[in-house]
């Protein structure tokens, strides 16, 4: 294996856009939002930035194709930029680039902006788009929900749990997630809710009711990094580098060979383990101590933590309702509130992940922050479906 | 000596309760009301005149004898396309050899027997014909041919023997006698008087024709053991009969009370339905009437009596879930115009040169097996599925449709648009191997668990209304054999 990028590239600045549903604003606007942030976070001319990528999951809703809309809404000096889409993951695929660029030498200083407007589409949800032609003319007629929902249906019945006591443990994912959000003024979701009222939602798709199902919303994030010897030129002290930065994509194995029962994400099991080891981590429930994890519905979370190493395999139940997950937990998960309540704006979530391990890091997460800031916190941003999907697993840490 | 080889059915799982439509059409047209009694089949809202010839024909020929087939003729007076050979759809779904004849047969009430007609003409030595017939009419809401009309199918796979029933005789008298009539772009029918029908139509022709038929034949009207023929006028297979020298007892159920009239596959479906419990050395006589009157007499064989198993008009009569949601009805029968939100506008075109390029895979569900590592997958590829093993250019087609699956994952997704929500589906793995995430159809949300054996049935995936195009693929429903 490659010898990795840990500790070559620190993050210079991090910013991101309130999230929710922002009829104020179309992509530009958000983008300019979480740039105006992160550019006073890293103290830096917008001169200084040698490269950009954006992450977009949805272009043809929300910015059109390539970078240009990128450089055109912050103006860049005519620098290069690129377009990276990979589903739900295509936030942490624009980070990738941008310290790639760092770690490579091309770029001193890089930018990595994720975005997506998602409220021009006139109704709920995700939008419904092309897969491809002989896909659609095979795949079943799906939704999201639809889709992840089938994991629970294979978990319940590998581990043997009651389709109802699943349903507590996923209600009691979105509860957490709904606490955690109500402290987060730049959350799209900041009401709390019970776990009767989880569990009494209507249904989405069986098993999983609406406070199953993350928020649909618009924003934006974006991530400065250099190299921490330029970081700590430009006068930063404490330094947040990135540990790890790995994705898996799936083959085909999982929707079409043999052996994959359904209950579980492959390709999150081969990139955490990548990323740990990237890392030098050899035993994650003791030294990740805060995740932000892909949340796009509560089964997806409660299953991760086992593929993360975070819960022992069919375990995840018992741990997430023993509040192992929650705020104040052993390895707290969402505390920014999530996909859940942060809410998922396709491109920017990757970004908004790291931006919230990155302000706990520093203790700057405000009403929200972990008492004792984390050592490692590990963000996990999944794109596609349960059978066919592409997994970025990244963990930032004190320098 | 030609005979009928093999038969078979199909008939789709709701059905209307003729009670219920009634009782929401009473007060438009309380005339209705003698028309209350009993059920009739009602396609799904991806079921057409192919998917359910396509359902008959499997129903009729194993995977095996399909080879034998030379000639496919499927006949409807409800098939989807004006242009575009309707019985080359069914072709593929049945994995038939590209060399094969196929012929529509369409435009009156008996082109299903004439379709049989041809069949048994054209066979010969080693050359099996398969006549399918299949049904899915339109109704002006309100009218007596909503209530009364049937949807299914019916094949008879012929050759020349031995079989279960061999041909003594056909016949037929054409006269244009337009008891009713459907314009080429009209959805409905347009019906004359019942009583003129009865009285100058089935009273006067048919009795004629079956006269003539049977001295044709030199075979005496009371020596018929089995009379089949449609009763979309009430009783009027009986007095038909009566008036033919057939006696009383010898007229078979019309099936009006369970399935209703399946417009031209009726007389098939009749005559599948008749052969079930037919003994050998009975004499059976089919009647079809339509602009005229085809007649085919048949005397059963010994070999009825040791047929293979298949599910038969009766087993799919008894595959039954009662529709009394009268405006789901008319929201399948494409008579109602429901709003279902903005999703429902995805366009839904398919290219045909995709579909070309992949019609092994689409629409006979061909999948491919490594001939390195056996390994098993839908769609095929260039490069194998299998893990750790990436074998090139080493797929050999695997077909899949007559595999037995079990749901491995599964959901009732109440968000995504389909006529028929929720929209449930999940992954299916096949035994032997193979797997594919697919819809599922004919299934009650409720009832769906991990492990559940399922089918695969071969149904409409996407309507293009825009263009008039139907996209066929195969969805999985719960195993309505698995007792076999």
């Amino acid at each position: 294996m490659a010898s990795g990028i840990k500790d070559r590239v620190a993050i210079l600045g991090m910013g991101c856009s309130r999230f929710g549903e922002r009829w104020d604003m179309d992509a530009n606007g958000l983008m300019v939002e979480a740039f105006m942030e992160a550019i006073e976070d890293a103290g830096i001319d917008v001169t200084q930035i040698d490269a950009a990528w954006l992450g977009v999951g949805l272009d043809t809703t929300s910015i059109g194709p390539s970078g240009v809309p990128l450089s055109v809404a912050l103006r860049l000096p005519n620098i290069p930029c690129t377009k990276v889409e990979n589903y739900c993951a295509s936030g942490t695929e624009s980070f990738r680039g941008a310290v790639y660029a760092v770690a490579s030498g091309a770029a001193d200083i890089a930018l990595a902006m994720g975005v997506e407007k998602l409220k021009d589409t006139g109704y709920g949800g995700l939008p419904a788009r092309p897969r491809g032609a002989f896909p659609d003319a095979t795949l079943a007629n799906s939704t999201a929900p639809g889709q992840f929902a089938q994991i629970a249906s294979a978990y319940s019945a590998k581990h043997g749990i009651p389709r109802d006591d699943l349903k507590r443990a996923i209600a009691h994912v979105s509860v957490k997630s709904h606490a955690n959000g109500a402290k987060n003024p730049k959350a799209h979701l900041r009401k709390p809710i019970t776990e009767e009222q989880a569990i009494g939602a209507p249904m989405i798709a069986e098993p999983l009711g609406l406070f199953d199902c993350c928020g649909v919303s618009d924003g934006a994030a974006c991530a400065i990094v250099t190299t921490p010897e330029i970081a700590r030129r430009l006068g930063k002290t404490d330094l947040v580098t990135v540990k790890a930065l790995q994705v898996a994509a799936s083959n085909g194995w999982e929707a079409e060979g043999s052996g994959w029962d359904g209950s579980y994400f492959h390709t999150t099991r081969i990139a955490s383990a990548r990323a740990y080891k990237e890392a030098g981590i050899t035993n994650p429930q003791k030294e990740i101590s805060l995740t932000e994890v892909h949340d796009c519905f509560s089964i997806t979370e409660l299953v991760t933590m086992e593929d993360l190493g975070l819960s022992e395999e069919g375990r995840a139940v018992h741990d997430v309702m023993d509040g192992k997950f929650d705020a104040d937990g052993a390895i707290p998960c969402q505390i920014d509130g999530g996909l859940k309540c942060f809410g998922h704006p396709i491109g920017a979530s990757g970004i908004r992940m790291i931006y919230e391990n990155y302000l706990q890091l520093l203790g700057r997460a405000g009403e929200r922050q972990r008492e004792t800031p984390p050592v490692n916190a590990l963000s996990h941003n999944l794109g596609g479906f349960p059978n066919l999907n592409i997994c970025a697993v990244a963990i930032v840490g004190m320098h | 000596m030609t005979s009928i080889i093999a038969f078979g059915a199909y008939v789709p799982r709701r059905r209307l309760q003729r009670e219920a439509a009634v009782a929401s059409l009473s007060w438009f047209n309380a005339a209705l009301a003698a028309h209350a009694r009993g059920e009739r089949a009602i396609a799904g809202w991806d079921e057409d005149a192919i998917t359910m010839a396509v359902e008959a024909a499997r129903d009729c020929v194993g995977e095996g004898a399909r080879q034998t087939v030379r000639k496919l003729i499927l006949a409807s007076t409800s098939l989807p396309y004006a242009d575009r050979q309707n019985a080359g759809i069914v072709k593929e779904a049945l994995n038939l050899p590209d060399a094969v004849g196929a012929l529509d047969v369409t435009g009156s009430q008996r082109a299903g027997t004439s379709a049989l007609i041809a069949a048994l003409e054209s066979a010969g030595s080693g050359n099996a014909v398969l006549c399918v017939a299949a049904e899915r009419r339109r109704a002006k809401v309100a009218s007596e041919a909503e209530l009364n009309y049937g949807d299914g199918g019916a094949a008879i796979l012929v050759g020349t023997g031995p079989g279960l029933a061999d041909l003594i005789g056909h016949h037929s008298h054409t006269i244009d006698f337009a008891d009713h009539f459907r314009a080429t772009d009209q959805p409905f029918d347009y019906e004359w008087e019942g009583r003129w029908i009865r009285d100058e139509g089935y009273a006067k022709i048919v009795p004629a024709a079956i006269g003539a038929a049977l001295e044709s034949f030199g075979v005496g009207a009371d020596a018929i053991d089995r009379f089949v023929m449609a009763a979309p006028i009430r009783g009027i297979d009986k007095s038909v009969a009566k008036a033919a020298g057939i006696k009383a007892e010898a007229v078979q159920d019309n099936l009006q009370d369970r399935l209703g009239t399946a417009g031209c596959a009726q007389p098939l479906i009749l005559l599948a339905h008749a052969l079930e419990t037919a003994a050998p050395g009975e004499l059976l006589l089919v009647a079809a009437f339509g602009q005229g009157c085809d007649t085919l007499l048949f005397r059963v064989t010994d070999a009825i009596g040791t047929r293979a198993a298949n599910m038969g008009v009766s087993g799919w009569l008894d595959r039954r879930k009662a529709e009394d949601n009268y405006i789901r009805h008319l929201y399948f029968a494409g008579a109602l115009t429901l709003d279902g939100g903005m999703r429902a506008e995805a366009d839904q075109r398919t290219p045909p040169s995709m579909l070309y390029r992949h019609r092994r895979s689409l629409l006979a569900l061909i999948g491919g097996r490594c001939t390195k590592t056996g390994t098993i997958q839908f769609p095929p590829s260039q490069i194998s599925v299998a893990q750790n093993e990436r074998a090139i250019g080493t797929q050999e087609e695997y077909p899949l449709a007559e595999r037995r699956a079990r749901i491995a994952t599964f959901t009732a997704d109440s968000l995504v648009y389909t006529p028929d929500p929720p929209g449930c589906y999940g992954l299916v793995e096949f035994e032997g191997g193979g797997r594919m995430t697919v819809d599922f159809t004919d299934v009650d949300a409720e009832t769906l668990e991990v492990g559940q054996p399922m089918r695969m049935m071969f149904r409409i995936k996407r309507n293009d209304v825009d263009r008039g195009f139907k996209h066929y693929f195969w969805k999985a429903v719960p195993d309505y054999r698995a007792e076999a």
